[in-house]
């Protein structure tokens, strides 16, 4: 059996990518796509402490993030079209139609 | 094949969330029925609603109810939110009717919406397992991103909107991963079942996972309640989004986030009290003082008023970091009152502000206060709450934000509060000096009052004035809702 | 044998998942974000949660990740022109960096619950996972599955209300 530690290692290292994807992109359906992995690797942590810990509910919390998931992407996206229609971009650093 | 035996279900403590739920389900249905030029009426009709679900929650004081196998409970700290966000929702939609038609974004769906956000604070309040507040958090979240953006042909409310879901879902992650390790130092989601799980095994700040997912889970509810250093989100979106929601999401997700923050960190992991209130001592600070500093320096109103709800977050959290009886009191008696003059000052911004908002800024204010004593007066009333000078309603709950600290012996914490409180006061009068000492620069656009209006600033000025003359009841209230 | 399997399958994630943060096209980085679904897909059926493998792929890799790459094919989106400012760079790898070096000191000094749950291997053999995960979502967690319900519909609204072509 893969001990747990390699589990939880892994998804460090994939949450970590996906915040640096988050910090360091401009484009905003890639930057939802690296909050995506971030919630990928939380979910697999969750899988693995639930194996590892003989009860379901960090199962049963995975199905609900990935319900939230599916919900969020559909009303970001729709901000992004709407953003789009205005705007012809969704480059971040386009946003500064408001600074301090 | 053997049937599933369902546990017994508990009806009666979601009651209200169901029926904010169904009334929310209702306008969606009446609203394809309804004219564009009479949508306002869908506005009553949700105020309807909230009364109804008001009168369901005051029998129920005193008592305290679990339910749903552990995942929800409704006792006197719950009722007490939820009734702040109800009042709050209720204040904004009489505001929203005509700045809808203002701004030509006349759209029903709007009054549903802000139920539908309602319904998840009120579950983040009540929440009493990890996935009730996540699942609230995000019907809660789901909601406010689109309101943000709710004025689709407006760029300012399509950025703020974009700006809102991008950094909301980045701390989503960071509150999940947070969750994450709790249930794995513990075992467990319920929040009952953490608490005595570490009461047990006497795990506390020697297990690092459990204290990594309390500074993860502080760093996602940071977020929410746009505490420094994660405010960067805050004045964007507060300036961009339609001013009725700014006021909206200025009060009701910022208690429910304090909610749920609280109910964690005090019944949850009270053990690790030591970590998490000198974590939350840093925050308050740079919160209090990043928030007054920058709102010294700004010239939009909107963007002053969200400078300034930053700094009134840290003053929140002053009473959160002494963690003790009178601190949480005073964090439901400001929360209380902090939705009354938010909202109103909010109101006034809207009656001068013109279609694209070009009276924003602080210099439109010139010589208001002659043009319209009454709302002069109203407004001073409301900036002299938030600037926390007695007698309004904003003194006594600072007054007892900072004594909490103080019994809990953090001077330092409350000398710092009072400064920053005492800094505020300067970009709180200059608006004031601007409206009753400088002449008026152009033409005023008469402001128009509607019923609504005025109702909606009239519960706000007793709001503020009754509890800050007398407080006595007020903090009683406060006092049989705290945690401990 | 199994810990080579599963390091096989923990480096294709990485490298996938690197890839869709570094390519310049997002099409391509959506193509790699499918990738690593799959890879964790096939870390769920090694954790004994063949059911959570199954929606893994249908919702994620399929519905969401369809979403976004029908969003990606509307908009028309060109390649990034560049990077962002080398101030947001450093400030992205370091908290990336500080959050990878923290969960390392983690696992090394903090222990995991001593309460061991009922369900094992020979459970989820004999019951199924499946029947598990439905049994403990209609007894246990009703309400929070009640809430996504809520959920759902306010996310349907928002989208219809924020794109819907004439109001």
């Amino acid at each position: 059996m893969v001990s747990l530690n390699f589990y939880l290692v892994l998804s460090a290292i994939l949450f970590a990518i996906g915040t640096i994807g988050v910090l360091t992109r401009r484009n905003a359906i890639v930057i939802f796509m690296c909050v995506e992995l971030m919630l990928n690797a939380v979910n697999l942590t969750f899988i693995a402490f639930s194996k590892y810990l003989g009860n379901l509910d960090g199962q049963i919390f995975v199905f609900f993030v990935m319900t939230v998931a599916a919900a969020e992407a559909a009303v970001g996206l729709a901000l992004m079209i709407a953003y789009f229609k205005n705007r012809e971009s969704i480059d971040v650093e386009d946003m500064n139609l408001m600074k301090w | 094949m053997d049937t599933i035996a369902i546990p017994a279900i508990n009806l009666a403590v979601i009651a209200p969330e169901v029926v904010l739920s169904v009334v929310a389900m209702a306008l969606l249905l009446i609203n394809v029925f309804v004219k564009s030029e009479q949508k306002g009426y869908l506005g009553y009709l949700s105020i309807a609603g909230i009364l109804g679900t008001l009168l369901m929650l005051i029998p129920a004081w005193g008592s305290s109810v679990e339910g749903f196998s552990g995942t929800i409970i409704q006792d006197n700290f719950a009722i007490f939110f939820k009734v702040i966000f109800l009042i709050s929702a209720a204040m904004s939609i009489l505001i929203t009717d005509k700045y809808l038609e203002r701004e030509g974004c006349n759209q029903g769906e709007i009054y549903p919406l802000i139920l539908f956000a309602t319904v998840g604070m009120m579950l983040m309040a009540s929440g009493t397992d990890l996935m009730t507040i996540f699942l609230g958090l995000e019907v809660l979240s789901v909601s406010l991103y689109v309101l943000a953006g709710f004025n689709r042909n407006n760029i300012k409310s399509n950025e703020a909107g974009l700006k809102y879901f991008l950094l909301g879902a980045f701390s989503t992650g960071f509150l999940l991963y947070g969750m994450a390790l709790t249930y794995g130092a513990t075992g467990t989601t319920k929040i009952a079942k953490i608490a005595s799980y570490i009461a047990m095994n006497g795990v506390s700040s020697s297990n690092l996972m459990l204290v990594a997912g309390m500074i993860l889970m502080s760093t996602g509810f940071a977020f929410k309640v746009a505490a420094a250093p994660f405010h960067m989100w805050t004045p964007d979106v507060y300036e961009g989004a339609p001013t009725p929601m700014t006021a909206f999401m200025s009060v009701g997700p910022k208690a429910a986030g304090f909610a749920a923050f609280a109910r964690v960190l005090l019944v949850a992991l009270p053990a690790l009290k030591p970590e998490w209130s000198s974590l939350l001592w840093v925050l308050a600070v740079l919160t209090m003082t990043v928030g007054n500093i920058t709102a010294l320096y700004q010239q939009n109103i909107k963007r002053m008023l969200a400078y300034s709800s930053i700094a009134h977050a840290g003053y929140i959290l002053v009473g959160f970091t002494a963690g003790n009886a009178v601190g949480t009191a005073g964090i439901l008696f400001y929360m209380l009152s902090y939705a009354f003059m938010n909202i109103g000052a909010f109101a006034i911004i809207i009656l001068v502000g013109k279609k694209g908002e070009e009276n924003s800024n602080v210099s439109d204010y010139a010589g208001f206060g002659y043009r319209h004593p009454v709302l002069g007066i109203a407004f001073c009333i409301f900036l002299f709450s938030l600037a926390g000078i007695p007698p309004a309603a904003g003194f006594i709950g600072k007054f007892y934000l900072f004594s909490g600290a103080i019994q809990a012996g953090y001077i330092w914490l409350a000398v710092i509060g009072v400064l920053n409180s005492a800094a505020s006061v300067y970009y709180y009068l200059r608006v004031m000096v601007f409206m009753y000492f400088k002449e008026p620069t152009e033409d005023f656009e008469w402001v128009k009052l509607t019923p609504a209006f005025v109702l909606c600033l009239l519960i706000a000025v007793i709001g503020v004035l009754v509890p800050g003359v007398l407080p006595g009841l007020f903090l009683e209230l406060a006092q049989k809702a705290v945690l401990m | 044998m199994e810990t080579l399997f599963f390091l096989i399958v923990a480096a294709i994630a990485v490298i996938c998942s690197l890839m869709v943060v570094t390519n310049k096209n997002p099409i391509n980085s959506a193509l790699s974000l499918i990738m690593t679904f799959f890879c964790l897909a096939t870390l769920y059926v090694m954790l004994e949660a063949p059911f959570m493998a199954a929606i893994q792929v249908i919702v994620y890799a399929g519905a969401i990740m369809v979403l976004i790459v029908f969003v990606i094919m509307l908009l028309n989106i060109k390649s990034e022109a560049g990077r962002r400012t080398s101030h947001a760079l450093f400030m992205g790898i370091s908290v990336g960096l500080l959050l990878l070096v923290q969960t390392w000191y983690l696992l090394v000094k903090s222990s995991l619950s001593s309460v061991r749950g009922t369900v094992d291997s020979a459970m989820i053999s004999k019951v199924g996972h499946t029947e598990l995960i439905g049994k403990s979502l209609f007894t246990d967690f009703l309400l929070p599955f009640e809430i996504t319900s809520i959920l759902l519909l306010v996310a349907i609204v928002g989208a219809v209300v924020l794109s819907k072509k004439k109001l």
